[in-house]
């Protein structure tokens, strides 16, 4: 039995954050349905943010969405909001990412459905939480990073605070949803209740930090400083980075300074025999080891380095990394057809259970791909 | 606390993990409710203690030890120990969960792998992390973080185009692969509360910072063209101009996606209006830079105003300091105060809220051994050193 089976949810977020938790739970065995805005669906359809497009959708909403039913309806028409609140009667779970205020117009918030459903687990999914002066501001991934802090802690102490350039906020967002959600649905099988399931993406990318932030908070609100060159973490010391080699790059993560002048026959290395000038001279070792690498191959250095047992590692892209056995021993990547017969290659869900790897081969659904196929299955009535 | 009922009330995790990805599953589950206890060397305990960034300390632990493992319980035990390993084995008979980031093929050697311990206790949820998977040729790499950023192509998605790969600054891929790991194991716990069945979860800091890329590798595969970062301002090599971080007389501003035109009118910069919204991916670096020259002509509360009022999506980079003053943030009350004895430390809470209560715990990091006795008392209520029934 997947571990899941049987459990019913209503996503009705868009974008990234909510549709990547509702995504986790489709791969561990749950139904998903999308409830989608007729004529145009999830905006993440229509915003054109990638330039590959797969059927006249971006890829982006193929990654996020397999796996997934979609269920048209004008929440603001009377009959199909009568049929939405038929649907909750019968879901397990609801997911929301709109913006406060917009649930309590519809008449959906989680005081109004649980007279429909007092067991519905309600998640909901916010920007910044629901007070204050941003709550009405618009929860996106970069603006978050913005206000956060995070974007002080990569890259070099000249450059300007940079972003991941990865949708970071949305994913964490999107695992603390699904984790409330799961941890709320294991106390309704013990207890017999409901509950409401509240992020948002102020506290989750907060939570992100929480080990560097509690050092901000305990040692006087000093701010992170990043280090000049080849900047892996703030608060490390060297060899913490990435560094330039005659035909790459080559990371170093935490080592002994003198040893790893021994390794690399870099005798500049010998005098910080004090383990505090790690940190306080990371910048100026650093620099030796830059000057020192930049001659020879990565292959070179990771000769003498693995043997060693240095934590060290050859930087790569994607056309790299892919050629490598480990990774295809993986089997990272799966197929998965639309309803329309087409496929897309896609990543899996990244948990085994029991040994296996969760496979679905459910494509994105088109908007309103399910309707009748649900109506019938939760005898909806018109 | 708050009169809630956690949702994992009644729940015993045992934590067999040291530093990051393992104990930020095991916080996680204490904070929703769990009863997490380390399982920990006599002498040596969790490395973590001993793991210090800036040199702060809570007594003889590290402050960042004490960050990552507050509301725990600690218990110890040689592993290598007969007799202490059949104490542990009666603990795992009374566990419900079992988590470990141990290196493949330590725990087979120990006696503690999940075939041997499912003859312990059938329903078990045995939760494991690996660095690269349990399999091939980098099963018996380090599974750091920083490595694993190197080694998943995530370091090629910061910086701009001709910076050297930059990596994120945060321990990313122990953050996401504890997460993933959560959401296995609740997973995992609600079918067994319909079948009583056990479960083994797995999964590894590189599958997980793979997830984390799924749409830039969707992209890759359909596309077969590496994901380019922007020369000017990137923030997502996805994505097209003006999306991105830019300087202004007193700081920054992110800019994320929105309609060229508009942009233009907002700011009222007229070389901008040339552009159509087709050039946006095209001529993004171009555009970026007009842009960039524009926005420095002024201070950031200029801009957002001006931005905020046409209705696009702009915010003010801030560090810590300004944040941490800010309502906006104070409002969340994200901070908590942590009880260790003699000296206090503050911490941030847990980021879920679950029927409208915000989840505090007051509850420190445990001292080496602390709870030995207690657990001896509560749990360990058959005889010691008994065999356990096979």
């Amino acid at each position: 039995m997947k571990l899941l089976q049987d459990i019913v949810v209503l996503d009705f977020s868009q974008f990234l954050s909510g549709p990547s938790a509702s995504l986790r739970l489709a791969d561990m065995g749950a139904q998903v349905i999308k409830i989608e805005k007729k004529g145009t669906g999830d905006i993440c359809r229509q915003l054109y943010v990638s330039d590959v497009m797969i059927e006249g959708e971006s890829t982006i909403f193929h990654a996020i969405n397999r796996n997934k039913q979609s269920y048209a309806a004008d929440l603001k028409d009377e009959n199909d909001l009568q049929k939405i609140k038929q649907l909750i009667a019968k879901a397990d779970v609801m997911v929301h990412n709109f913006r406060p205020g917009v649930m309590k117009r519809l008449g959906l918030t989680y005081e109004d459905v649980k007279k429909i459903n007092p067991q519905i687990i309600y998640g909901e999914v916010s920007g910044y939480g629901d007070e204050g002066p941003w709550k009405g501001l618009p929860g996106q991934d970069l603006l978050l990073q913005a206000i956060s802090g995070l974007s002080w802690l990569s890259h070099n102490k000249d450059k300007k605070p940079t972003p991941t350039g990865v949708a970071v906020v949305d994913i964490l967002t999107g695992t603390h949803l699904a984790q409330g959600l799961l941890a709320a649905l294991y106390r309704r099988g013990t207890l017999g209740v409901g509950a409401l399931v509240q992020v948002s993406m102020l506290e989750s990318i907060l939570d992100f930090q929480f080990e560097l932030l509690t050092c901000f908070y305990n040692d006087g609100g000093q701010l992170p400083q990043r280090s000049a060159i080849s900047n892996g973490n703030a608060y490390l010391s060297a060899p913490y980075g990435i560094y330039k080699t005659a035909d790459g790059y080559v990371a170093l993560a935490m080592g002994d300074i003198p040893l790893l002048g021994k390794i690399l026959i870099c005798n500049e290395l010998d005098m910080f025999q004090n383990k505090d000038e790690w940190f306080t001279k990371r910048d100026e070792i650093k620099d030796i080891l830059t000057r020192h690498l930049a001659p020879q191959t990565t292959a070179h250095w990771l000769l003498l380095l693995e043997p060693a047992g240095i934590w060290c590692s050859e930087v790569m892209n994607y056309d790299t990394l892919m050629q490598k056995d480990a990774y295809k021993l993986l089997q990272m990547e799966m197929e998965v057809r639309t309803g329309t017969g087409y496929a897309v290659k896609t990543t899996r869900c990244p948990v085994r259970i029991d040994g296996k790897i969760l496979h679905s081969a459910l494509g994105a659904p088109v908007l309103g791909e399910h309707n009748t196929q649900i109506e019938k299955q939760f005898s909806v009535i018109p | 606390m708050t009169d809630i009922v956690l949702p994992l009330n009644g729940l015993v995790v045992l934590e067999f993990c040291q530093y990051l990805s393992g104990p930020s599953a095991g916080l996680r589950l204490a904070d929703l409710g769990a009863r997490v206890i380390k399982i920990e060397h006599p002498e040596k305990g969790e490395a973590g203690r001993k793991l210090s960034i800036k040199n702060l300390w809570v007594g003889s632990d590290s402050l960042l030890f004490h960050t990552i493992n507050r509301n725990k319980e600690s218990f110890t035990a040689d592993l290598k120990n007969a007799e202490e390993l059949l104490t542990v084995k009666l603990l795992i008979k009374k566990a419900d969960v079992l988590i470990h980031n141990f290196r493949p093929g330590v725990m087979e050697k120990i006696g503690l792998d999940y075939s041997t311990v499912k003859q312990i206790n059938p329903s078990l949820i045995y939760a494991e992390i690996s660095g690269y998977g349990k399999a091939g040729a980098w099963q018996s790499k380090p599974g750091q973080d920083l490595l694993l950023q190197s080694i998943t192509g995530l370091a090629f998605a910061s910086g701009d185009q001709d910076d050297a790969p930059v990596p994120c600054g945060v321990s990313i891929g122990d953050n996401l692969c504890g997460a993933q790991l959560v959401q296995g194991i609740l997973a995992a716990l609600i079918r067994r509360q319909k079948t009583g069945q056990g479960a083994l979860v797995e999964t590894s800091l590189m599958e997980s910072l793979l997830d984390f890329q799924f749409e830039l590798l969707t992209t890759y595969f359909a596309s077969k063209q590496q994901p380019v970062r922007s020369k000017v301002s990137n923030a997502n090599p996805l994505l097209s101009a003006p999306y991105g971080v830019y300087a202004t007389q007193d700081g920054y501003i992110a800019i994320a996606m929105m309609n060229l035109a508009q942009l233009a009118t907002a700011v009222d910069c007229h070389i901008l209006h040339s552009y159509s919204q087709s050039d946006a991916f095209a001529k993004r670096d171009e555009i970026k830079e007009v842009i960039t020259q524009h926005i420095a002509g002024n201070i950031s509360s200029y801009w957002l105003e001006k931005l905020h009022a046409a209705g696009l999506w702009s915010m003010e980079i801030m560090d810590w300091q300004q944040l941490s003053t800010h309502e906006g943030y104070l409002c969340l009350e994200m901070e908590q105060t942590i009880n260790v004895p003699g000296s206090d430390i503050t911490t941030t809470r847990c980021p879920i809220k679950i029927d409208g209560n915000r989840i505090y715990s007051g509850t420190p990091a445990p001292l080496l051994g602390e709870h030995n006795q207690k657990i001896h008392e509560e749990i360990l209520s058959e005889p010691v050193f008994t065999q356990p029934k096979l």
